[in-house]
């Protein structure tokens, strides 16, 4: 019993078909068919591109510039310049390497968390999981004098601890967005001045090691930080891409998403353990990387124009964030290198701030 | 339409339970009126407090367009959220098809189920066309994220709500009544023989609300089975073919609108002195609240 008249219907048919097909892509095999805004996999491409180059980049300028056939060659372990292969394979490849996985880890863990709060603010760094990690990380580096290993455990753990407390603070029939962000803020400034009191209570070596870590940087990684990293992408990637679907249900509301047939609850806190275990090992290997989590999702949406996040695009965006901010801060100020915590936090703020800028004069 | 004998009785009849395990088997509840969704001692209730529904026992009957009414707090979204597994029973049970709603996988259930919400939020940015294709998520999994068949499910429910010219317009600069036809454009992509909505007339002006009931009313005619949540009494008793009348968490009556409704049921369950006339129109039972204090209340029969 349609209004529109057949001939009419049939138009209208083919024009919306049109239109889901228009900005979507949907690549089929058998009875499988995946499907993706063809925009956001437009920018995901051109996010790969620019990790690649940012990747390359990175290893080839330094105090010793190492030219383009030199990088593949000592990749491949067949360089002429003997010096040129020890630094790209055992310091500037690994370091790379980690830049890229510690910064997808962050975006991942941000896009999450967003997602779940429903909140813009609520990144990992907001609502306390970060401070919670470096608090594990000062008791052991100021109190119990641990090693680099032992760091990143505490480190782990004290992200992981401060989830539990702020998700179990929060819960009330269910965990609402809005409380989870307020509890996490509220968490992550009283451990804050944990954090202050232990630095000013630590001897001068200790406060030094510990300013130094809480400024995150990636200055020391080689290898096995960068191999950590990967297991854990390893492990906890394919779990999220498996909540990836209700993920994406959730903006919808918790009623309606549970009408159509999402599990919520477990979804939520499937997703929000994920988000916590990469959040945690990515600060556990490089010390906090401020603002990562926060902006990688914002920036990513906004060139895809898509509705919700992607998890692929916002780990790719971090990636790039954390590489190119690496370079700066490498580079700014050569051969003193700065943190990368301290360029991600006026880079990602600016770019940030500059794109909410020309979003409102366009509304 | 199915014309089955309905008198106004206040619960199902003991002992006319299906049994568990015949899950094709629709329930014969209601006075040998098919149902697939059913509450049996229903007790509902949130967090610590009090409970709303009081041994709830309904069954929705098949093939109608079932209106719940009843005042503010009766208990009447509480009913539609535990029939559509929103909320945990404390006892008593939901039956879907003749199975305990929540043994059910949750996309099973919203196969055959679908529910619109009170309310409910757009992502930010969502065009209408990729809000009505989240309808089709219990179709689709990670491996079979679009088939052609989710893409017809849209294009037909985008028709069928009137809203295809819409399709690419973002769902935030919409008027209420298109917004709310996005919506149940979206419900209808599931593809559910059963669908519940939530008042889904509310903060609509009167021309929308007619839109939007009239639609729901081309969705029961075309073999849909529908509940919906009103407020407005000429709107509930004009488009329902079932009425369900609630206070304080229980029903108090059931049945054709023109058979249970009268000045003294109103009176009883609204405290509002009333008088109910045949609407001119539809001739379906009209109510005329009486102003205690006004003049023409003297007219009062």
């Amino acid at each position: 019993m349609s209004v529109a008249s057949v001939p009419d219907r049939d138009v209208l048919a083919r024009g919306v078909a049109a239109s889901l097909r228009r900005r979507h892509t949907t690549v089929r095999l058998g009875r499988t068919g995946i499907r993706f805004a063809t925009r956001a996999a437009q920018v995901n491409a051109a996010l790969v591109a620019a990790a690649v180059v940012a990747a390359v980049v990175g290893i080839m300028i330094g105090d010793y510039g190492i030219g383009l056939d030199q990088v593949g060659a000592s990749i491949l372990g067949v360089a002429d310049d003997q010096l040129a292969q020890y630094f790209v394979r055992e310091v500037r490849l690994p370091r790379a390497v980690c830049a890229l996985l510690v910064g997808a880890a962050l975006g991942m863990s941000g896009a999450i968390f967003q997602t779940v709060s429903g909140n813009p603010l609520g990144s990992p760094d907001i609502i306390g999981f970060t401070t919670g990690a470096a608090t594990g990380a000062l008791v052991q580096i100021i109190l119990l004098d641990g090693g680099t290993l032992a760091v990143a455990i505490a480190a782990l753990l004290g992200g992981l601890v401060t989830a539990a407390i702020v998700y179990g603070l929060s819960w009330r029939a269910g965990v609402a967005g809005f409380r989870l962000v307020l509890v996490g803020i509220g968490v992550g400034a009283a451990l804050g001045a944990v954090n202050a009191l232990l630095v000013v209570k630590a001897s001068l070596e200790a406060a030094q090691t510990a300013a130094q870590w809480l400024a995150g940087s990636l200055n020391a990684t080689l290898w096995p930080e960068a191999r950590a990293v990967a297991i854990a992408l390893a492990v906890l990637t394919p779990v999220a891409i498996g909540c990836s679907r209700a993920l994406a249900q959730l903006p919808l509301g918790d009623e309606t998403a549970t009408g159509l047939g999402v599990r919520v609850e477990r979804s939520r806190l499937v997703l929000v353990l994920v988000g916590v275990g990469l959040m945690g090992v990515a600060t556990a290997s490089t010390g906090p990387i401020a603002f990562v989590a926060l902006a990688a999702p914002h920036l990513v949406r906004r060139l895809a124009r898509t509705p919700g996040t992607g998890l692929i695009g916002s780990a790719l965006m971090g990636a790039v964030l954390v590489l190119v901010s690496d370079i700066v801060a490498r580079r700014l100020f050569a051969p003193t290198e700065l943190a990368v915590g301290v360029i991600t936090g006026s880079l990602g703020g600016l770019y940030l701030i500059w794109l909410l800028a020309i979003e409102r004069k366009r509304l | 339409m199915t014309d089955a004998r309905m008198g106004p009785t206040t619960s199902v009849p003991p002992g006319t339970s299906v049994p568990p395990g015949t899950p094709t088997a629709a329930g014969t509840a209601w006075h040998g009126a098919a149902s697939r969704l059913r509450a049996e001692r229903l007790r509902v209730g949130y967090g610590q407090s009090d409970d709303i529904l009081h041994d709830v026992d309904v069954a929705v009957p098949e093939g109608e367009l079932t209106v719940i009414v009843g005042p503010n707090a009766c208990g009447k979204s509480t009913l539609l959220k535990a029939l559509a597994r929103m909320l945990a029973a404390r006892q008593g049970q939901v039956l879907l098809d003749g199975q305990p709603i929540g043994t059910l996988a949750p996309k099973a259930v919203a196969r055959r189920l679908g529910l619109l919400p009170q309310g409910p939020t757009a992502p930010d940015g969502i065009t209408v066309s990729d809000l009505v294709a989240r309808g089709r998520y219990p179709h689709q999994n990670l491996l079979r994220q679009w088939s052609a068949r989710d893409e017809q499910a849209v294009v037909e429910a985008l028709l069928a709500a009137n809203v295809a010219d819409l399709a690419d317009r973002n769902v935030d600069e919409l008027s209420g009544g298109q917004r709310q036809r996005v919506w149940i454009a979206m419900a209808l992509a599931q593809e559910t023989q059963l669908l519940l909505l939530d008042e889904p007339t509310t903060y609509l002006d009167i021309a929308h609300q007619v839109e939007v009931l009239s639609l729901t009313r081309r969705l029961h005619r075309s073999g849909r089975t529908v509940v919906l949540v009103l407020h407005e009494l000429h709107l509930a008793f004009r488009y329902a073919t079932h009425l369900i009348v609630m206070r304080e968490g229980r029903i108090v009556a059931e049945g054709r609108p023109e058979e249970i409704v009268t000045a003294d049921l109103i009176e009883r369950v609204y405290d509002l002195p009333c008088r109910v006339v045949p609407d001119p129109v539809t001739g379906r039972p009209l109510v005329l609240p009486l102003d205690q204090d006004a003049a023409w209340v003297a007219g009062r029969p």
